[in-house]
Parts: C-alpha cells; structure tokens; sequence
C-alpha cells in the first residue's frame, strides 16, 4: 500500500492531464468511428480498442518518440498514445490520400515511424519478432530507447510469443511485451485456449519478470510499465505485463458479441477505465472536475474536425498503387517502369 | 594470372567488404558464427555456418555483429525486418530456402508489405541470404529452389546468382540496396571457382548476363542452370547450332529487354530452370515471350524445368530430376525439327 500511495503522488498534474487527454482520445475517436462504420461509409474491417485505453496510455506515458512500439489489429489506441496525429489517423481509416499511410494502410496497418510506431498489424503474433527487431537496433546503437510489444490474448499461444520472448531474454533486449487480455480471442475465451492460468505465468518459462495487473486502472498499469522500462532502460533485459482488460466493443465492427455475458454492462459502467482515472484524479486533488470536463468537450471537438479532416480529404490518385513497392522504382506488373 | 576464388569465398568477401564499409550491416542466423557462448572456443575455431560460408567473419567483426540466433526462423527473421526498418542494414541468414515455411508471414507480410502500407515512409535494406538447389542428395526438404514464390510477392527482389564473380558484384548491391532482397545461393556451386576481382564492385539489378552469344536459339537458364545450358550449348554448337544463353541473375525485378531483345534475335526460346514448372520463373518468362515477344518467334516456347514432385533422394532419381544437358539438346531439337538436324 505504501508503495502505490508513493507512486500515486508521484503523477504530477501535467502527467495526469496527458494521460487524461490520451485515454479521451482514445474513447471518444472509437466511439466515432464506430458511429460512423455504422452508416456504412468506412471501407474494410476495423477493430476498436475502446475499453482498453488504460494500458496504452500507461505504457506510453514513460515513452518519447525514440521508443519502439508495436501494435496489433486493434492498434487505433497504441498510435494515440504514442502521439499519432488525429486528423492523420481518421483519413488514413477513410482510405483518403491525407493519412498517416496516404490511405495505402487503412486501419489495420496505421504506422509513424518517426512517433516510434511501428504500425498497427493485421496478422496476429506478427509483433513479437518486430519488437525484438527494433529492441535489437536499440541496443546495437545503444540508444537508451525501448520497445514495447503490445499483443492481445489470442497472440499469447501463437509461436510468435515463444521465439520473440525467449530471443530478447538471450540477448538481454530493452523490450516490455505488454499482453492486454480482454477475455477472448475473436470469440473464444481466454480459458479455453490458454493452457495457463495467466499470461504473466508463461514468464517463468524465460527466466524474466512476469506481474499481471488491473489493465483498466491506469495508474496500475503506469507503474508496472515503470519497474519494466526501468529494467530496460538499465540494460536488464524484457519483462511480460498481462493487463487484464476487456473491449467495449465487438472483436470487429458488426460483431453481434453473443458470447459476451453479464459482465459486459458491469465493465461499461462502474469498471470503466476513464470513469475510474477520473474519479482518482479528483479525490486525490490531483485535477479538478471542471477542468476535466473541459478537457472532455476539448478533445469532442478534436475528434469531429478530425473527421471533418478525413471526409474532406481527397482519395489517393492512381499513380499511388504503383509507388512505394520500392524505394529504387514503381511497378507496373512484374516490370519496371 | 587473374585472381580465381570459389563462389563461397565471393559470398563471404562481399559480406566482410560491406561490413567495413558499414557498421549498420550484421548478419543474424544459424551458427553463422557457431558455438556462441562455449567458452573453451576460440573465434577462429567457430563453424562459420553449416557450409563454411561464413567463416572467418567472427574473428574480424566479433560477435556483435555476427549474430549466432535460436533455431527460430520466424523470430530472427522478424527482427531483422524492423532492425532493418529502424536503422541497421542487416543480413539475415536463412540456412535453407526449405525453412521459409517457418517465416513465411515475417517475410511475406511483414517486410515486403511494410513500405508500402506505411505509404513509403519506411524502409528495409534486409538482404535474406538463402541456400537453394538439389543435386546434393539432401532430399524434398533441403533441396528446392523456392524463388518464383518471393518474385510473386510484390516488395521483394530477388536475386540469384550463377558465377562467382556475380555472387560478390550482387550480393553487395544487395547489402546497400534499400529494399528486401532475398539472395539464392546454390549449394552445389559453392566450391566452383571463377575469376574475382578484389575490393568492391557491384552488379546492378534488373541486367541479365549474356553468358553466351548465338543465333540459333535463345536459352534462359537460371541460377545453375546457366552452366547445364553452356554444356548444352557446346553439344549444339557441334551440330552447327548456336545457342544464346540469357542470365537473368535477379528475376525481380526482370531484365525483360534483354530477353526480348535476345528471342528477336533467335526467333526461338527455351527456358531452363530446376524448379517445379507449374507457376515458376520458367513460366513468367514463357509469358512474357508469348506476351510482348510473339511476332518474334519462329516456334512455340519450350520448358526445361524439374517435374512437378518432391526433390527425390535416391541419387538415381535426384539426376533424372534435374535438367541435364540432353533434355536441353533434345528440346532445341524439337523446336528446329528438321531445319536443323543435330
């Protein structure tokens, strides 16, 4: 207790309304873009983190931009937290030629690579390997900087998670793999495809650190990503961070969730990620309520003119299919032109 | 006299040479340097790979930069992706082409699909150096030749050199080409020898190599292949049959004008490679002569390419696998007919 009590006091008000405002983004763009996939204009598969926000914004908030992170398919919240421009986010969810990837990526695949976001990631388990990459380049260039894997339940029985996680504890590596369980895997629970009672468990088997954590109290999940990036940053080698979680909405927009229960509307209320920062922030004194609720109708607005951005963007022009296969040359079919 | 080294000493000079050149280069994989972390052995002791390949190049860029790596394919290779992403040009050793089966979505969807779907705002200079090839009674999972499956991923060069002095002048351009390159080395030619010059060249990519000039008939040959074909070619050439043997050395991207160039010359095209024929390199050239080279041909394109099985190991079957000289001969001989009686 004394430690949390420690660590609590240790927010400083500029670190509080960062996160604050990072978790408000995070919510209120999924909810958007929600609403907008609901009427039918957003092109392809998406997949909201709203729900989650506490373990992006946890971890980033020790992060700069010469960190490494990776994400997964449900990446929209890691880009927000790791300072992903808004306006270059929904364009790119628009398929328009202003976004982050000139709409070539889509939703799945959002990257800023000068944010130190290695991009959102269609495939699951595709991230291991990738952090450990960027963990590596850290490392070799002795950097100081970190990677951080971020992956979901379903990831953790994919081979991916053996071969990355045992290669960054051989060689030491300054990455933090960062599982954000939210109960199921697309629609299969955690339990039933897990041999494990936890994910943090599965440490043990690489001789490295392991602690779950309440991935809904972001004050919780700061200070784990704190001991796990100092670690790192001392050239101590990975942990693994199971933040226990749950999404507010389907695996993918137009997700009926029959296999969710009762506990869904118990997470949507008094379990809530941002309703509990909230509520700590101004019992500690930290922020007030007003200045909270500003910062709420703040970033509404940041989140209407980023949508506003996007549907007034124009589409790629054709000549984008054929760039940016190679650095050296375009194609046109197997040829070079 | 000139200097004459073995493809694999062309291999591992142009790995050293770009590792002077460039502290940002390392090289990861299976005992690429050997017995990391044996104490009782000294450097210049270690394998250099299971062929010898890498040999010596611990000694001089200490382990570091020589990366020994689990048997984890898909681990090693992923990191050399975003390693190569995020400011190191590494080469990642892929012991055999057989084992992309244990990477295939490190390679397939995460490096060649990186640049493009972050809108050309990133890079990877990551060369994946491969061993490919039967003939070395190393049977079905240790001897294919795997690379019209990377000329079909769009993002990826392909590169596949049949000489020593086209092993080191490519590979270099590989190493400091920004994109990922996947280089085929084949097992059987590594103890050939040929004519190298010292310090650094490089070979550009998307120029085929006339190995050998005739008028008669053009002869495509991949990789190894080119010297079954020059082989061909002297038999032929007996007969009053000039045949002109077409390098391509990357096949992505393809040298499409100096085939076309070739066939308009010839009238007549045969395309040797020892892969499976069905979707293959052999094929992609067969159509593009039947694509933009039709008016040119005097007769309809033959395939001389490996069956359409499993690399066999019985040494009796391994040899009737593989293209020799005589199916080369025999399919020249079908497409002239009588015109020109061997």
């Amino acid at each position: 207790m004394s430690q949390t009590q420690t660590n609590q006091a240790a927010i400083s008000k500029e670190e509080a309304a960062w996160m604050f405002q990072k978790m408000l983004e995070i919510r209120h763009f999924e909810d958007r873009v929600h609403e907008i996939f609901g009427t039918g204009v957003l092109p392809g598969f998406v997949h909201l983190y709203a729900g989650e926000e506490a373990i992006a914004v946890g971890l980033c908030s020790h992060l700069d931009d010469n960190d490494y992170i990776t994400s997964t398919h449900r990446g929209h919240g890691h880009c927000i937290a790791k300072g992903c421009d808004l306006d270059g986010m929904m364009a790119e969810i628009y398929g328009k030629a202003t976004g982050l990837c000139k709409g070539k990526g889509g939703s799945m695949h959002i990257a800023d690579v000068e944010k130190g976001m290695l991009g959102a990631n269609g495939i699951v388990g595709g991230g291991f390997p990738l952090a450990v990459g960027a963990g590596l380049t850290h490392k070799l260039k002795k950097t100081g900087g970190v990677a951080v894997c971020f992956f979901g339940d379903g990831a953790n029985n994919h081979g991916t998670f053996h071969e990355g996680i045992n290669m960054a504890a051989i060689w030491n590596l300054p990455v933090i793999f960062v599982a954000e369980n939210n109960g199921f895997a697309e629609a299969t629970p955690f339990h039933y495809a897990s041999s494990c009672k936890s994910i943090a468990d599965r440490a043990i088997g690489y001789d490295i650190p392991g602690e779950t954590v309440d991935g809904k109290d972001v004050v919780a999940v700061r200070e784990a990503a704190q001991r796990a990036v100092e670690r790192a940053r001392n050239g101590e080698g990975p942990t693994l961070i199971e933040c226990v979680t749950y999404r507010n909405y389907g695996h993918f927009e137009g997700d009926a969730q029959t296999y969710k229960g009762e506990e869904k509307v118990k997470h949507l209320n008094d379990l809530d990620a941002i309703k509990k920062f909230y509520t700590y922030l101004t019992e500690q004194g930290i922020m007030t309520e007003e200045e909270l609720d500003k910062m709420d109708e703040d970033v509404r607005r940041d989140v209407d003119r980023a949508v506003e951005f996007a549907e007034k963007s124009p589409h790629p022009l054709p000549e984008q299919l054929l760039e940016d296969v190679y650095v050296s040359y375009k194609t046109d079919g197997g040829a070079v032109s | 006299m000139t200097r004459q080294i073995t493809f694999s000493q062309a291999v591992n000079e142009a790995m050293a040479i770009s590792m002077r050149e460039d502290q940002d280069v390392i090289l990861l994989g299976e005992d690429v340097a050997g017995g990391a972390a044996v104490d009782h052995l000294q450097d210049e002791e270690a394998w250099g790979g299971v062929m010898g390949v890498t040999k010596g190049l611990v000694q001089e860029f200490g382990r570091d930069r020589i990366i020994d790596t689990p048997i984890a394919e898909a681990g090693y290779v992923g990191a050399a992706v975003t390693a190569a992403a995020t400011g190191m040009r590494p080469i990642a050793e892929l012991m055999f082409n057989d084992f992309i089966g244990s990477c295939l979505d490190e390679v397939m969807n995460q490096g060649a699909k990186l640049r493009y779907m972050f809108g050309g705002k990133a890079k990877v200079p990551l060369t994946i150096r491969t061993m490919h090839g039967a003939g070395f009674r190393a049977a079905a999972q240790h001897s294919q030749s795997l690379y019209s499956f990377f000329t079909h991923i769009p993002g990826i060069k392909v590169v596949i050199p049949s000489t020593p002095y086209d092993a080191k002048g490519l590979l270099l351009e590989s190493i400091f080409d920004d994109d990922l390159v996947v280089f085929f080395e084949d097992k059987t030619l590594y103890t050939m020898k040929g004519e190298v010059p010292e310090g650094s060249y490089r070979i550009p990519f998307g120029k085929a190599d006339i190995k050998r000039s005739g008028e008669d008939v053009t002869i495509v040959a991949i990789g190894k292949m080119v010297h079954t074909a020059m082989k061909a070619a002297d038999e032929l050439a007996k007969n009053g049959v000039e045949a002109e043997i077409v390098d391509p050395r990357t096949l992505s991207p393809l040298d499409e004008d100096t085939i076309l160039t070739s066939v308009e010359k010839t009238g007549r095209l045969v395309v040797v490679d020892e892969a499976n024929p069905r979707c293959s390199a052999a094929t992609d050239i067969a159509a593009l002569a039947a694509d933009k080279g039709f008016d040119y041909l005097d007769a309809p394109v033959k395939m001389v390419t490996a069956p359409h099985t499993p690399v066999p190991f019985a040494p009796s079957l391994e040899d009737i696998y593989l293209p020799t000289p005589d199916k080369i001969v025999k399919a020249v001989q079908e497409m002239t007919g009588s015109e020109l009686v061997l």
